[in-house]
């Protein structure tokens, strides 16, 4: 008999009870696995311009890889080993190449317009996303544990101060900078990141401006 | 390398000539992208490459 199988409800018509099985009809209207995962692009995006992008997210896993075991291992080991200053320089270069990449990206999505057709939001995103890079960038030249961070952080705080965010936002205070430089800022950046890749999966890669006469 | 970096200046423009290098590189890099041609797998019957 079948009495060692697991009881299952019937399907109800209409909007389904469960959140658990309107969730996974909503992904799958909205992300079928076609897009998430394709295989196969449209002719247009044969351009190195689309390079950018991902160039860009190559170097962000190796910020983070790089920046992970600096924070396990501490600034003496990134300061007085061999291995350690390799560890450190693998993560000032590869965030120079962030910047330098996604800076491209920029520039090559202004020109073609990307945020058309419903991916504005996708667009104003990866503006968010390029502010808390340079918050991140900033805080990062404030942990170094060398000379220079003590000279940025003591530069700074006027300016700070100034713009009147300095009763939170203590450059003078490492524990906050270092913490928001390894915790909450590389977060908030990989989480938007993730949702910025996955917004361009859904509605896929803006045509180009000639396909379609005038842009809208 | 311990020595400050040379600045170009130009009317109202001052920068360090290693910012300058990078800008000048993205911008080749960005009109080479443009250029280079990328090269194509088979198209499918569905005109996607």
């Amino acid at each position: 008999m079948d009495a060692d199988k697991p009881v299952m409800v019937p399907p109800v018509a209409g909007k389904p009870a469960s959140w658990t099985l309107r969730v996974r009809q909503a992904i799958t209207r909205g992300l079928p696995m076609d897009h998430f995962l394709p295989d196969r692009q449209p002719y247009y995006v044969g351009s190195w311009v689309y390079v950018f992008g991902v160039v860009t997210l190559a170097a962000l896993a190796w910020v983070i890889v790089s920046g992970v075991a600096l924070s396990f291992m501490g600034p003496q080991w990134w300061h007085d080993s061999s291995v350690g200053r390799f560890f450190n320089s693998l993560h000032f270069w590869s965030v120079q190449l962030f910047f330098i990449f996604m800076v491209l990206h920029l520039w090559g999505q202004y020109f073609m317009a990307g945020w058309r057709h419903g991916r504005a939001a996708t667009w104003m995103i990866g503006v968010v996303i390029f502010g808390i890079s340079i918050l991140t960038a900033f805080t990062g030249y404030l942990s170094q544990q060398n000379f220079d961070a003590q000279f940025i952080a003591l530069n700074a705080k006027d300016a700070m101060n100034g713009s009147g965010v300095g009763a939170f936002f203590n450059v003078l205070n490492f524990g906050q900078m270092y913490g928001l430089h390894v915790m909450l800022l590389p977060i908030g950046v990989t989480f938007l990141v993730v949702v910025h890749v996955v917004m361009i999966r859904m509605r896929g890669v803006v045509k180009p401006i000639d396909t379609e006469g005038v842009a809208r | 390398m311990d020595s400050p970096a040379s600045y170009f200046h130009w009317g109202f423009i001052l920068i360090s000539m290693p910012n300058l290098l990078v800008i000048a590189g993205m911008i080749v890099l960005f009109a080479t992208a443009l250029i280079v041609p990328f090269p194509h797998g088979k198209e499918g019957a569905d005109g996607r490459r």
